[in-house]
């Protein structure tokens, strides 16, 4: 490039120089490299966005230390300096080395290695410098770093009849964040199953839950809420909780139609017993041999006028 | 450029001694390793002076540093920081507004070791070639950092800065961040003299930027001794600097006044004819 210097005003552009100063080729070499240089650096930046904004994607089990502002503020907020990974008193917290898939130098944690022990003066937000770490979190109560889901029915031990409870039992927030509830196991037909049940209004996400999960593969993990939140409609209400606001049901007591065929039945009441098949059959089974006569039990009894 | 540039400051040993003639290049080294060191001794042996990183640290619990160049780029991306941050990067910009910005790249920067390195390699291995983009592109990609900071809302350039990737690596792990670091040793080595530090590094024209009225400048007092043997020329990180100061071009003070001087003081080691010296900008004593 520099070479070139010495050679070009001397040989071949005198009789340019003197009609146009804008034709130089100082200044033609000048813009050339000005704009070589501008479009290199543009190039480079551009580049650089483009894969920070493809890479800004947090995986699903990479969680944020407690406080942490929303994802996109956040990566505009953290320095990357790690003072809340040197706070953690339970080395919970890493910062991202690149080639990992969290934003390079980014502090976060997961669940099932390591989960956050939720400390009541949490340590890893004092000394955020930006606030990436909201410094107005002050109950770890609070903390909202992810939400528990009980992601697999099928091992789960509590849904296979067991009573595991693990999960349920380790939870700091025990029967607030984690509730057992008690279902009829249809299966054994006997038993109850105690199914662990979330509450996103307790759960903190510290994923303690996750980490003593028994089974090889956890059945239980913390996710970022909005990958495993459903919403209700704003205009839905469910009627039970506002029956007990209102101290009565608003549209009064609910108009009972009789069931055909169940007529002497109390509303609601399906159970199928003996004193419902016996009218209803009408020629007597063992009259007839076709065994496909037999009226089927249930609700279908083939009645008709 | 015929005498031996590939072993610059043979003359100013021989005159002053290997460790005079090393002097600066020393002293450098052990701020470097030293400020690196304090950063470490945390992790490795519990014994916790300065925790964090380049980016932003706490020393001794009491003293908050951040980045000024971080900062900026924090407040570009639509952010304001706690006043923590507001006021550590206040301190570091002030330090090297009153020092001179490039010090940092000089004394402080890891990848410094890096790039010196390579230049070193380069000068032993005789490679000549060069294919040295502008050394304006550094400005063009500052500008360019702020852009994408803004573009994304993110601290973009921060995901692949090799100065605070090679800082944090050290301390936290390094990851793959060791090839980006290999990388650029390559491009300096092979590709380009003095490439990152002097044409591209977008952090070094941050500070450049903060450093134009530095006190603490290189200057030539005894230019008049000068012998031509291009020595300075082949130490320096950035040999545009020198002619202005040693050879009166444009200028009648000794006092090196370009900001892109990173005042490493390499070229006061290999004079061996106590040309240079570590000065200030006011310092306009001179031979000639």
């Amino acid at each position: 490039m520099s070479s070139e210097k010495p050679a070009d005003p001397a040989v071949r552009v005198p009789e340019k120089v003197h009609n146009s100063v804008s034709n130089s080729p100082a200044r033609r070499k000048f813009l050339a490299n000005m704009a070589g240089a501008a479009g290199g650096g543009c190039l480079l930046a551009m580049g650089v966005g483009f894969y920070a904004n493809q890479a800004r994607a947090l995986p699903a089990l990479a969680l944020r230390p407690p406080g942490a502002l929303a994802e996109e503020d956040f990566l505009a907020a953290c320095t990357r300096c790690g003072l809340c990974v040197r706070d953690c008193p339970y080395d919970t917290l890493k910062l991202a080395a690149p080639g990992e898939p969290v934003p390079t130098g980014t502090p976060y944690f997961t669940a099932r290695t390591i989960p956050c022990e939720m400390c009541e003066d949490i340590p890893c937000i004092k000394n955020c410098p930006t606030g990436a770490l909201d410094p107005q979190l002050t109950d770890i109560g609070d903390a909202r770093m992810g939400l528990a889901t009980l992601v697999d029915h099928e091992t789960c031990l509590n849904f296979l009849g067991l009573r595991c409870d693990v999960c349920y039992r380790v939870c700091p927030v025990i029967d607030k964040a984690i509730t057992l509830d008690n279902l009829h196991n249809t299966r054994s037909d006997r038993h109850a199953m105690l199914l662990p049940t979330v509450h996103s209004e307790y759960c903190t996400g510290c994923g303690i839950c996750e980490k003593a999960c028994v089974l090889p593969v956890a059945a239980i993990r913390v996710l970022p809420p909005a990958l495993v939140q459903g919403k209700l409609g704003e205009h839905y209400r469910k009627g039970w909780e506002e029956r007990e606001k209102h101290g009565g049901s608003l549209i009064g007591d609910q108009v009972e139609y009789p069931v055909r065929g169940m007529e002497g039945k109390a509303y609601g009441d399906t159970r199928v017993t003996d004193d419902d098949k016996a009218p209803a059959a009408e020629p007597p089974p063992a009259s007839d041999d076709e065994a496909g006569d037999t009226p089927p039990s249930g609700l279908n009894s083939r009645w008709a006028p | 450029m015929s005498r031996a540039v590939s072993r610059p400051g043979q003359d100013a040993i021989a005159r002053k001694g290997w460790l005079a003639a090393h002097k600066w290049l020393l002293l450098r080294r052990c701020s470097q390793l030293g400020i690196l060191a304090l950063f470490l001794v945390g992790p490795w042996f519990g014994i916790w002076i300065v925790k964090g990183n380049l980016s932003s640290s706490l020393t001794l619990d009491v003293l908050p540093l951040t980045d000024p160049f971080v900062l900026v780029q924090m407040l570009v991306a639509g952010f304001v920081p706690a006043a923590t941050a507001l006021v550590g990067a206040l301190i570091v910009a002030l330090f090297y507004v009153l020092l001179g910005g490039r010090v940092f790249c000089a004394w402080v920067c890891p990848v410094n070791m890096i790039t010196d390195a390579a230049a070193w390699a380069r000068r032993r291995c005789g490679i000549k070639s060069s294919r040295a983009p502008d050394a304006r592109t550094r400005y063009w990609l500052l500008l360019g950092v702020f852009i994408a900071a803004a573009a994304t809302g993110t601290l973009a350039w921060e995901w692949i800065n090799p100065v605070s990737l090679a800082h944090r690596g050290l301390i936290f792990g390094m990851g793959t961040g060791l090839w980006v670091l290999v990388a650029l040793f390559l491009f300096d080595f092979l590709v380009t003299s003095r490439g990152w530090c002097g044409h591209v590094c977008p952090m070094g024209a941050f500070y450049r930027l903060l450093g134009k009225a530095a006190l603490l400048r290189v200057a030539a007092p005894a230019r008049a001794a000068c012998d031509d043997c291009m020595d300075c020329f082949a130490v320096c990180p950035e040999p545009h600097v020198i002619r202005p100061a040693l050879k009166k071009e444009g200028q009648e003070s000794p006092v090196i006044s370009s900001a892109d001087c990173t005042t490493c003081g390499r070229c006061v080691d290999v004079c061996g004819k106590q040309v240079f010296r570590l000065t200030h900008r006011f310092d306009q004593r001179s031979s000639s």
